[in-house]
This record gives C-alpha cells, structure tokens and sequence, in this order.
C-alpha cells in the first residue's frame, strides 16, 4: 500500500491548481453572477491538456489513469466547481465511446477533439427519467442505414454548445433496460432543438439545456455497441466518471474549508478570533477529518479502475459520502462566516449552492444507497 | 538559424512556504515544506523557449545542481519544454562559486549560443553565479533583463521582447532594470542573460508536456566529474528572523504626526 502521490501526479496537480488557482477562481463569481459559459476558460483548460483526458493514445489522447483524472478534478472543483463540471462534461460524454466504440468510431469521435476545441454533451436524462434510467421514453426507429429519434433529453450539460452529443435512446420503450442503446449524434442534425439554459441554484458557470429530437435522423454507423447494450454502455460510464463527481465535492468542501479557517483566524468577537473557540474548532475539525476521508475514499474508488477492478460499491461509497460531506462542510463554512457568510459578499454561500447539485447529479445520494446496499444484499 | 540555450532550474522553498529557523540556529526547518524552481529561473526557461521557437526551433538545455530532489525541477522544465537536463548530483552546502564553476564546465562541454540564468535564487537572494560566469567564460553578460509592465497583458506581449537576438546570432539586446529606468545594452554573443521578474510571466506545464518529460532525457555529472572543487567556502554561521514589527502607534492630530517625524523618525 502506498498513499503518497507518484513525482508524475505531483506534477499533474501542480498544473491543475496552478489552473484552478490562477484562472478559475478569479472569474468564478463573475460567471456565478453572470451565470454565462466560461468558454474562453474552458478552451484554455483544453489548451494544457486538462480536458479529454480519458481519450486513448491511440487517437492522439494523453489517456491519463484514473486516479490521475482524479487529483486534478479535485483541484478543478476547488477553482469552481460549476466551471469543472463544464470542462468534465467533455470526459463523460467521450467515455462511452472509449469504452464500448470500435477503432473506426475512436478515430471519428475522439481524435478531433484532440485536434481543436470541441465540446460534447451526454445526453441520459430525461423529463420523466431521472434516477430510473430505464424508464426513457426517447426513441429511436431505424430506417434502413439510419436511425430516426424522437424525443427529449433534460439537464444536458453544454447541450447549448456541444458539436457532438452521446445520447441514449430506446428502440422500444416497453423492454426497458433492455431496448436502450447508445448513439453519437454530431453537430445540429435538423429537427434537433436546443432549449433555453437553465436558471440554477448553484453551478451556475456550467451550461444546462433540454434537448428535443423530432424525426432526427443519426446514421448506423454511428450506434456505438449493439442495440440493447445502451444500457450497460451507461452504467459503465457513470462508474468510470463516479470518482470525479466525488472529487468535485472533495475540492469544492476543501475550498469552504481554507475559507473558513482564515476566516476564524481573524474574525474577532469577545475579545479574541473567533478560531479559538471550541465550537467553531470542532466545525474545523470535522471538515478535516471527513475531507481527507472523502479524498481516500475516492482515490481508491479511482485506483480499482486503474487495476481492472470493478468500482461500482467503492465508488458509490465514495460519491454518497464526499456529496454528503460536501453539503455539511459548506453548510458548516456558511455557518462560521455568520452573516457574512450569507451574503454573496462572501465566497461561501456559492460553494453551498454549489454542493447541493453534488448530491443531485450522477447518481442522487439516495440512488448510491441503493447500489450500495443492492451490492451488500446481492448473492448468499 | 537553430540556437541552444542553456538554462538554471534551481529547487528552492516555495514563497508561500512559512521558512522557520531550527534549533541549531544555522538553517532552516525542512520538514514538511514545499519546493519550488526558482522563479527566476523559470522566467529564464520561458524566455529560452520563446527564443528557440522565434529562431526555427534548437535546444533548451537545462541544468540544476543537488540532490535527486532535483529532478523535480529539472521535469518541470523538461514539462515547459526544455530538451534535455542535466543533473549535477551533489549532496550538502554548496557556494555560489561551487554553481558558478560546475556550470562554466557544462558551458564549455555543450557550447550553448547563449546561458540565461536567473538573477538570483529566491532562497538566499545571492545574486552571483551569473557574473562569476560570465568572467570566467569570458562572455559579455547583460543581466536583470526586464520589461515595464509587470504583467503581461495581450498588448505588453506584442510589444518589443527585452530579449532580441540578430538573425545571424552575432548578437543580442536585451532591456534591463537598472536604478529609476531601464537601459538597452546590445551584447556581442556568445552572451550571459539573468533575467529580473517582469521579463515574461512563464507558461503552465501542460498535461502533455509533463508525459513527454518523462521520456526526455537527464543526464547525470558530479562537481568531481566536472573537475570542479566542491567544498564550500562559505559556511553558515547564525540564521535569525529579522525582529518582529512592532505595532504602530495613533497621533491625535497633524501636529502631533508631524512632530514625530520630526523628533523620532527625523525625516523631516
């Protein structure tokens, strides 16, 4: 067992934070504000490497480990967490065609996005089917060398933006799980319409939009597996994405953390800074404590992909409880600023509006309890 | 016209390290602090980069002295885009005529166009080892190259560099910080460049260069090797912090105020 981090991942991290420090955080109030695309951001983070990074070397692809992916996304969050998940968003959607596309799809999908700028949605989610995936009623009928899609897809993050999407559809809503499968579909095929960008709570850098397929047409060539195998295709990708949305809520409460201790430092009431009361150490403390484990919890999720194991019961470990603790730590950090902590004066209260959609998106906090018990239930 | 260039990575305490004496009071508490390449020195491998690829491509060869610690800095220059690294393994205290000699050596064996160091180490703040080499090589040296602007705005970028070389490569003008200004010196190459903070504002390691730096080569020497005297001549005999600043005190009025400069801080 080793839990120190190779000179390599040093390396990586130091870019990422250096990032996330020098370029992100200065503008994460502005597009919080704003809630306008942190584009030129993004474009800036493609620049030095620190999007795609699942996309294999083979296609022109740095196709860093996991737990690799892992230390900068934490960095990223701790820069902004809306922001991270625009820039991750990429990853995601470039996943399931990592996994499951042949060597011509690779070469088609992901090598341009080592060539330019590119942006690409992942498109699951539906109106009526958030958690219970299966239950898409997004269609796809085929007509000769073609697919025709209906239908609509909600929560589509840079869905505004993408020039590629991965969508997943269902050749026969009645079979469930079983009748999805999975399409690229690139650029804006007619009768693809984008809907206005939602007005959120928090994560508000990261662009989020309803899609809607009326009689699109999506060549075969483009399915990536085989019908039916769509639903797989899904889980795969979210175990493989998993430990990143923990690493969003890892830098996001480290964030809250760092804010809240220099705060207490220099916070004066009765006479003394405020740090030196016990109750507001114990606050300290339990961040500390449960960041760190978060942290360890979600490494190890991350190194069992990078062994070749299977992650689903770690992961969902480590995504319930970093979401959970995120949501304390900033809860917590809003509570040791006082008012001030209130008001948007101050960097907290975004860090919580933030850490709310952590326990929503990916896998709900709820859903993770399930897989995790389902896991703990399952066999003899 | 290809150029090689060679550069310093020297590993110091990062600034935002808090740096504690020890209880021997003769250097500083390393335990637990974070390390850094000199700024200094990274300001001298950015411009040793935008040199090389303005003159259609040649070599960045950087060099750093010390133990194996070293080679993160010396990676981290490879990850910029440096070409090769040269290691000078060396374990203990070391003076700056020590740096100066093991790197004429280096000089003399990879015969560079040009050496750009940075002015000083932000560690011990010597400001030496550039002019020392540049005597004992014989170059002419033009150090604190330096810009106005501290920052580098899109406007400051397209402006003249501090750091022009002829086509020919016979020789160099490079702008330096000097006392109330700046002066332009043209040097004849082969030329010693230290740099001074506002030169550039160095670029980030990118994901791919720190893959590529794994696969690029350093080479190992020691100051015997080189045939240089190791011993230090210098020996650390106290370190102290510098007092604590004492709190300020409040005047009721002008008068009060301009009394004490007066009487007590006597600048007026």
């Amino acid at each position: 067992m080793n839990f120190s981090l190779t000179d390599d991942l040093k390396a990586l991290q130091e870019t990422a934070r250096k990032f996330a420090r020098e370029v992100m955080r200065p503008k994460a109030a502005h597009y919080d504000e704003t809630s306008q695309f942190p584009r030129e951001i993004i474009q800036q983070a493609w620049e030095l490497g620190l999007i795609n990074m699942t996309i294999p070397q083979a296609v022109g692809g740095i196709e860093l480990s996991h737990v690799a992916q892992a230390v900068i996304a934490e960095e990223l969050a701790w820069g902004c967490s809306g922001m991270a998940t625009s820039m991750i968003a990429n990853d995601l959607a470039l996943l399931p065609i990592v996994l499951a596309g042949t060597k011509e799809q690779k070469e088609k999908f992901l090598k341009p996005f080592t060539e330019k700028f590119l942006l690409a949605s992942f498109g699951l989610t539906e109106p009526g089917a958030g958690s219970d995936v299966a239950g898409m009623r997004c269609t796809a009928r085929r007509e000769g060398d073609h697919y025709v899609v209906n239908g609509q897809k909600q929560w589509i993050t840079n869905g505004e933006y993408a020039d590629q999407f991965t969508l997943f559809c269902s050749t026969d809503p009645a079979k469930k799980h079983k009748g999805i499968m999975c399409l690229v579909v690139q650029g804006r095929p007619k009768g693809l319409t984008v809907g206005k960008h939602e007005n959120k709570m928090g994560q508000r850098a990261s662009n989020t939009v309803t899609l809607t397929f009326e009689d699109v047409k999506v060549p075969v060539e483009n399915r990536i597996g085989q019908e039916g195998e769509g639903f797989l295709i899904a889980m795969n990708t979210l175990d493989n994405s998993r430990p990143l949305t923990a690493m969003f809520a890892v830098g996001n409460a480290r964030a809250a953390m760092e804010h809240a201790i220099d705060y207490a430092k220099q916070r004066q009431q009765f006479g003394k800074p405020i740090a030196d009361f016990q109750g507001i150490q114990f606050m300290l403390a339990d961040m500390a404590s449960e960041i760190h484990a978060a942290r360890l919890l979600t490494w190890e999720s991350a190194w069992k992909l990078d062994a070749g194991e299977r992650n689903t019961l770690v992961s969902s470990y480590a995504k319930r409880f970093a979401a959970d603790m995120a949501m304390k730590a900033t809860t917590d950090a809003v509570q040791i600023f006082g008012g001030y902590g209130y008001s948007r004066e101050y960097p907290v209260e975004k860090l919580m509006r933030d850490a709310k959609l952590i326990q929503i998106y990916e896998g709900t906090s709820q859903v993770q309890r399930l897989v995790i018990a389902r896991e703990l239930l399952k066999g003899g | 016209m290809p150029i090689k260039i060679l550069v310093t990575a020297k590993r110091v305490e990062d600034y935002e390290s808090k740096i504690k004496v020890n209880a021997q009071g003769n250097g500083i508490v390393q335990e637990g602090l974070k390390y850094k390449i000199n700024p200094f020195d990274e300001i001298g491998v950015e411009e040793a980069l935008r040199l090389t690829a303005k003159h259609g491509g040649g070599e960045v060869v950087v060099v750093s002295v010390g133990t194996k610690d070293v080679h993160e800095q010396l990676r981290h220059a490879l990850a910029m885009g440096a070409t090769k690294a040269i290691w000078v393994n060396h374990t203990g205290p070391l003076d700056q005529m020590t740096i100066a000699g093991c790197l004429q050596k280096l000089i003399e064996k990879e015969k560079p166009d040009l050496a750009i160091l940075g002015k000083q180490a932000i560690d011990d703040d010597q400001n030496q080892v550039g002019q020392y080499l540049a005597e004992w090589l014989g170059w002419s040296q033009a150090t604190f190259a330096s810009k106005e602007e501290s920052l580098e705005s899109e406007a400051e970028k397209s402006k003249q560099p501090a750091v022009k070389l002829s086509a020919d490569l016979k020789s160099i003008t490079v702008v330096r910080e000097v006392d109330g200004g700046l002066e332009t010196l043209e040097c004849t190459m082969p030329c010693l460049v230290t740099t001074d903070l506002r030169l550039n504002q160095p670029r980030y390691a990118s994901l791919p260069g720190i893959m590529k730096a794994k696969s690029k080569p350093i080479e190992e020497h020691t100051p015997a090797s080189l045939g240089v005297d190791a011993a230090s001549k210098i020996t650390v005999t106290k370190m102290e912090h510098p007092p604590a600043r004492k709190a300020g005190i409040k005047v009721p009025d002008v008068a009060a105020l301009v009394d004490k400069l007066k009487t007590e801080a006597k600048v007026l």
